[in-house]
């Protein structure tokens, strides 16, 4: 069976622990990249993370961007939306078509 | 345009229009591999950026909640009333064929029965804001996990469109050409070494003839 994490600041991912989703309260880079990794590597196929945290630890996200498992996504943090979620897809569709055909 | 390095022989020139025959095949196949990868792409992009709106749209509700949650109640109490969750969410991974792009397709499984079964603590000491923030992101979650699916098929999707569309050029600019060229090539070196043969031989002929007339 595989599960699915939370990854953020305390106060953006507190709400998540209710609904039966596994935690991570970090904000570090060095610990979020660690944590990432063992998390790939321990079943975990869907793993959200605040955009401040994402914003952190880039390089590793894309690292995971063309394997299958785990789905790394994107969701705003308590101090609002940077739209880097957003800008994720336009990177995808910028990809495949040659430009941006979005907007 | 690049004339390839063979030799101009009638063998070289049979495996050349073999490979010339697979590689148009294998053009129009990739092309249409890449055609409907990307009318399928299209679709789930289109899915993808809706979901990534009401998602985002929800957690930032979600948080509202939580930021005023967190205004009422100190801190320790809103941590510790979210410690023990009742509720434990469980994926099954599956994976879905398109176009041999392999993408995760998840079912969800709750540890309780009934879903609504999400607030881990007594409604006394909590602000209803909490229960706000708790209801929002468990609306939502069915939606998430839609989106973790999607998200990734769009990522695995547009490496391997970049891939197709590549090979598609390819074939279509380089490979393709390079072929026609060089069978051009060997076709006209050997017409040009019938040439010289009929030509020498015709030589020979008339010296013969020559020589022949002399003794009559």
């Amino acid at each position: 069976m595989y599960k699915a994490a939370v990854i953020g600041d305390s106060a953006s991912v507190s709400g998540f622990a209710a609904l039966g989703l596994s935690v991570f309260r970090e904000t570090k880079p060095e610990k979020i990249t660690k944590l990432i990794s063992k998390l790939a590597a321990n079943d975990f196929a869907v793993i959200y993370i605040t955009e401040p945290a994402a914003a952190l630890v880039s390089d590793t996200i894309n690292k995971y961007r063309s394997s299958k498992l785990p789905s790394i996504v994107l969701i705003p943090a308590i101090e609002g939306n940077t739209g880097e979620g957003m800008r994720a897809l336009h990177d995808a569709v910028e990809k495949a078509v040659g430009s941006d055909i979005l907007n | 345009m690049a004339r390839l390095n063979v030799n101009p022989t009638r063998m070289e020139l049979s495996k050349l229009k073999k490979k010339l025959t697979s590689a148009l095949r294998g053009h129009k196949l990739l092309k249409d591999k890449r055609d409907e990868l990307m009318r399928q792409f299209m679709n789930l992009i289109k899915e993808n950026r809706q979901l990534r709106t009401e998602v985002e749209a929800a957690i930032s509700e979600a948080n509202r909640y939580m930021a005023v949650a967190g205004s009422v109640m100190q801190r320790e109490v809103l941590e510790s009333a979210l410690m023990l969750p009742k509720q434990e969410v469980e994926l099954e991974v599956k994976e879905k064929n398109v176009m041999s792009v392999y993408i995760p397709e998840f079912t969800t499984k709750f540890r309780s029965g009934d879903t609504n079964d999400i607030y881990s603590y007594g409604m006394a000491f909590t602000s209803i804001d909490l229960d706000g923030a708790v209801s929002a992101l468990n609306s939502v979650l069915p939606k998430m996990i839609r989106l973790a699916e999607v998200e990734k098929a769009c990522q695995l999707m547009a490496d391997e469109i970049e891939k197709t569309r590549r090979r598609v050029n390819a074939l279509e600019h380089i490979m393709i050409p390079d072929y026609e060229e060089t069978i051009k090539y060997i076709t006209m070196k050997l017409s040009e070494n019938e040439r010289s043969t009929t030509t020498s031989l015709m030589k020979v002929k008339d010296m013969v003839l020559k020589e022949n007339h002399k003794f009559h």
